[in-house]
């Protein structure tokens, strides 16, 4: 197929394979991170690690928008469809996330919610036509990718002026993710790793230039990267040369898609409707300042978290369930005791099991990390 | 090679174990809970779920040698020959889709069934449960429709059932046919007889059926010109069984995709298969579907496929044959059966890696066929 076989190229795969070969020191470690729950799918799911040397270790980062969401945003959720009664929207996989007591938004479903799976936010405003004696609530979640999608439907419901639709905003932001892996390490005086595969689809609306101060003040070369497998072995090259050259800068490796300053129209779009939250809690990484955003004052009557009266629950984890160190690439997913048993895919415990770009799910999938599996 | 180094040390090794359990088959939470449990519409998906009530529910209570073998066929000794015997219920949604609707799927479903013992399908049953209120107008037209695909694959429909539910009991029209026909003397075709070193061959490419249904459905309508791949395998089958009577195996890779069928017979046979992601074909327009949706063409149903599983010297002249035949134009020897790790179907991708192929929980679409 046309502009994907290409970036798949078995080919070209060993060649850029032996080049990662040759470029490596055999006497040192090179732990890098792709940040995107994206790359991790496909770095699973091409077998890239099989064309890596050992001493190259890919750690998986918290990219993945459904993963990092913690418990009691979900059960505000649940509680907008079970208790408020309204059409509560989301992406399939949203559906399927447990908040406290295993509950989800699909069990909510089962006990009578009006929950309904969507492939594209302007369906929710569709249903909002379809549906004037209903609330409508859009249960929006996403990284800055997501996010310009979500300001167009707020813009639209504005000028519309919709009376029975609004959002509940769980948008996140990415380099204070990032902050949030680097800095505990940073504080405790310990290096944890040697480059980051920066996410191709994010920096498609901020540039890579929001990575220039993460390169400064936590001295690691970052490379933005496509999604295909061959754009990660580059990237992968790349970093790997500019962790020998001790070179701590921001590279680009996702040209076709990626400039510096990014999308400006999807920026002004979101800077419009949406403000950044004082803080904000992560699954795993705890509450971090300045890390996602709401929606302004201005409107708020667009926004679900003003115009419902919503709890706050305490949101406990599954204690054994262990996403939150998963998530900070702290452990393995197969070193969850849940892992594989009572947590799997159709039957997930922990968020990092349900999305496709969730790290529990790739290994499960693929079963990835258990040497000599397949 | 250690794809991850914990940052903090942190768990003590015994956890570890869980994954080797689990590949070494500890799959016990699986099993439905008969006391408390509902049917979920993954026990109709054709994947482990559906396999675990099987045999926790039917196999243990309608316990036979017949249904030991785990086949979707039967085969029965008659003084006049052994008799291949199946049964299928349709309830696909929509009733019409690109490339065929219920009718021509009730009648190929069942041929291909009974065609997988090498039998000639020859006799079929046909039992409606129709809604009230369905109009007569499309009934006709899937009649006609099973009609047209009893010419084509040459068998009679010689005897049947009508029953009506009251409006909002069923979904338009379900129907089930059952298929009987004789098994040539020579032909042993048996799961049994798949041993490590035998080819797997299919007869084109994957993932059809599943997307041309998808493309239809209410939310997800999509503009495309991807037709259901659904076709009798019946000459086909005859014409492989002719060439090569020593082909060991045949079946067809419906709900749960290729993904789904091999994975059973690795895990009942004990021994592990190997595919080649280059020797997979699926259709542009497919994988466009595939690659935007995210879906793994490996586990989308088919209803024109089969899997041949023949011994190393025999591949070439089976592939020669299939490949001269209309149905099989485009077959591809696709992976290969190895000793290796008990039930481990693995995939080396065209790009030059490795990937486990995993015995998925359900189907990711519903009444599929």
């Amino acid at each position: 197929m046309k502009y994907v076989d290409e970036f798949r190229d078995g080919n070209a795969a060993r060649v850029l394979a032996e080049q990662i070969g040759a470029e490596v020191r055999p006497d040192r470690q090179y732990r890098l991170m792709e940040f995107c729950g994206g790359h991790t799918h496909t770095i699973f799911r091409c077998g890239v690690p099989d064309l890596l040397p050992d001493n190259v270790q890919m750690m998986h980062g918290p990219g993945c928008p459904v993963c990092v969401l913690p418990v009691k945003r979900i059960d505000a959720a649940v509680e907008l469809a079970l208790k408020h009664r309204v059409i509560l929207c989301s992406y399939g996989d949203m559906l399927r996330v447990p908040g406290s007591q295993r509950m989800s938004l699909q069990k909510a479903k089962g006990q009578g919610a009006d929950v309904r799976m969507l492939y594209s936010p302007a369906d929710a405003l569709a249903i909002a036509h379809q549906n004037p004696d209903r609330q409508v609530v859009f249960f929006a979640i996403g990284f800055e990718t997501t996010t310009p999608p979500t300001a167009v439907i707020l813009q639209q419901a504005d000028q519309q002026a919709l009376r029975n639709f609004s959002v509940f905003c769980n948008h996140v932001l990415t380099p204070p993710a990032i902050r949030g892996i680097l800095e505990p390490a940073r504080e405790s005086g310990r290096s944890i790793l040697e480059g980051l595969i920066g996410p191709g689809h994010v920096s498609l609306i901020i540039g890579s230039n929001p990575y220039r101060q993460l390169v400064d003040d936590y001295h690691l070369p970052i490379v933005v990267s496509g999604f295909e497998p061959l754009d990660l072995l580059q990237s992968i090259h790349r970093l790997i040369g500019l962790v020998n050259q001790g070179c701590c800068t921001v590279e680009n490796q996702y040209t076709r898609a990626v400039s510096e300053q990014g999308n400006l129209r999807a920026q002004e779009l979101m800077s419009e409707y949406f403000e950044l939250r004082e803080s904000f809690e992560w699954r795993g990484l705890g509450e971090m300042p300045a890390s996602a955003l709401r929606i302004k004052k201005r409107y708020a009557h667009l926004d679900a978290e003003s115009r419902f009266d919503l709890t706050d629950s305490a949101g406990l984890d599954n204690k054994a369930c262990e996403c939150p160190a998963v998530l900070r690439a702290a452990l393995k997913p197969t070193d969850c005791k849940l892992f594989g048993r009572s947590c799997t895919p159709e039957n997930p415990i922990g968020s990092c099991m349900v999305s496709s770009e969730g790290a529990c799910a790739a290994y499960y999938t693929y079963r990835t990390g258990a040497a000599g599996s397949v | 090679m250690p794809l991850i180094t914990p940052i903090e040390q942190g768990r003590p090794d015994q956890y570890k174990q869980t994954l080797v359990n689990f590949l070494a088959g500890d799959r016990n939470y699986m099993k439905p809970d008969l006391a408390h449990g509902v049917i979920e519409m993954a026990h109709g998906s054709g994947g482990r779920a559906m396999a675990e009530l099987i045999d926790q529910l039917f196999l243990k209570h309608f316990d036979n040698r017949w249904l030991q073998q785990k086949q979707d066929h039967a085969t029965l000794q008659t003084e006049a020959g052994r008799l291949a015997m199946s049964t299928d219920s349709h309830v696909v949604s929509p009733l019409f889709f690109p490339g065929g609707d219920i009718g021509s799927l009730s009648i190929y479903g069942t041929v291909n069934d009974v065609a997988m013992s090498g039998a000639q399908p020859l006799y079929l049953s046909a039992g409606f449960v129709l809604e009230e209120g369905f109009p007569l107008a499309d009934l006709s037209r899937i009649v006609q429709s099973m009609a047209a695909a009893a010419r084509e694959a040459g068998v009679v429909v010689v005897t049947g059932d009508t029953k009506v539910v009251e409006k909002g009991k069923a979904d338009g029209v379900y129907i089930n046919t059952t298929g009987i026909g004789f098994i040539p003397e020579t032909l042993e075709l048996s799961p049994t007889r798949i041993c490590p070193g035998d080819k797997i061959l299919i007869n084109g490419p994957i993932g059809n059926h599943g997307v041309a249904i998808l493309s239809r459905r209410e939310n997800l309508a999509f503009e495309s010109d991807i037709r259901s791949d659904l076709q009798p395998l019946n000459h086909l089958v005859a014409a492989m069984t002719e060439a090569v009577p020593g082909i060991h195996f045949l079946r067809d890779p419906t709900r749960g995709g290729v993904a789904a069928s091999l994975n059973e017979l690795a895990h009942q046979g004990g021994f592990a298969m190997s595919l080649e992601e280059a020797a997979l074909k699926i259709d542009d327009s497919v994988r466009a579907v595939v690659e935007l949706l995210g879906l793994d063409p490996l586990y989308i149903a088919n209803e024109g496929k089969l899997l041949a599983f023949c011994a190393p010297e025999d591949a070439d002249r089976l592939l020669q044959v299939m490949q001269a035949h209309p149905q099989g134009r485009n077959t591809t020897v696709i992976g290969e059966v190895q000793v290796g790790q008990a039930g481990v179907v693995s995939l080396n991708t065209r790009f030059g890696g490795k990937r486990l192929v995993d015995w998925r929980y359900s189907d990711p679409l519903p009444r599929i066929c």
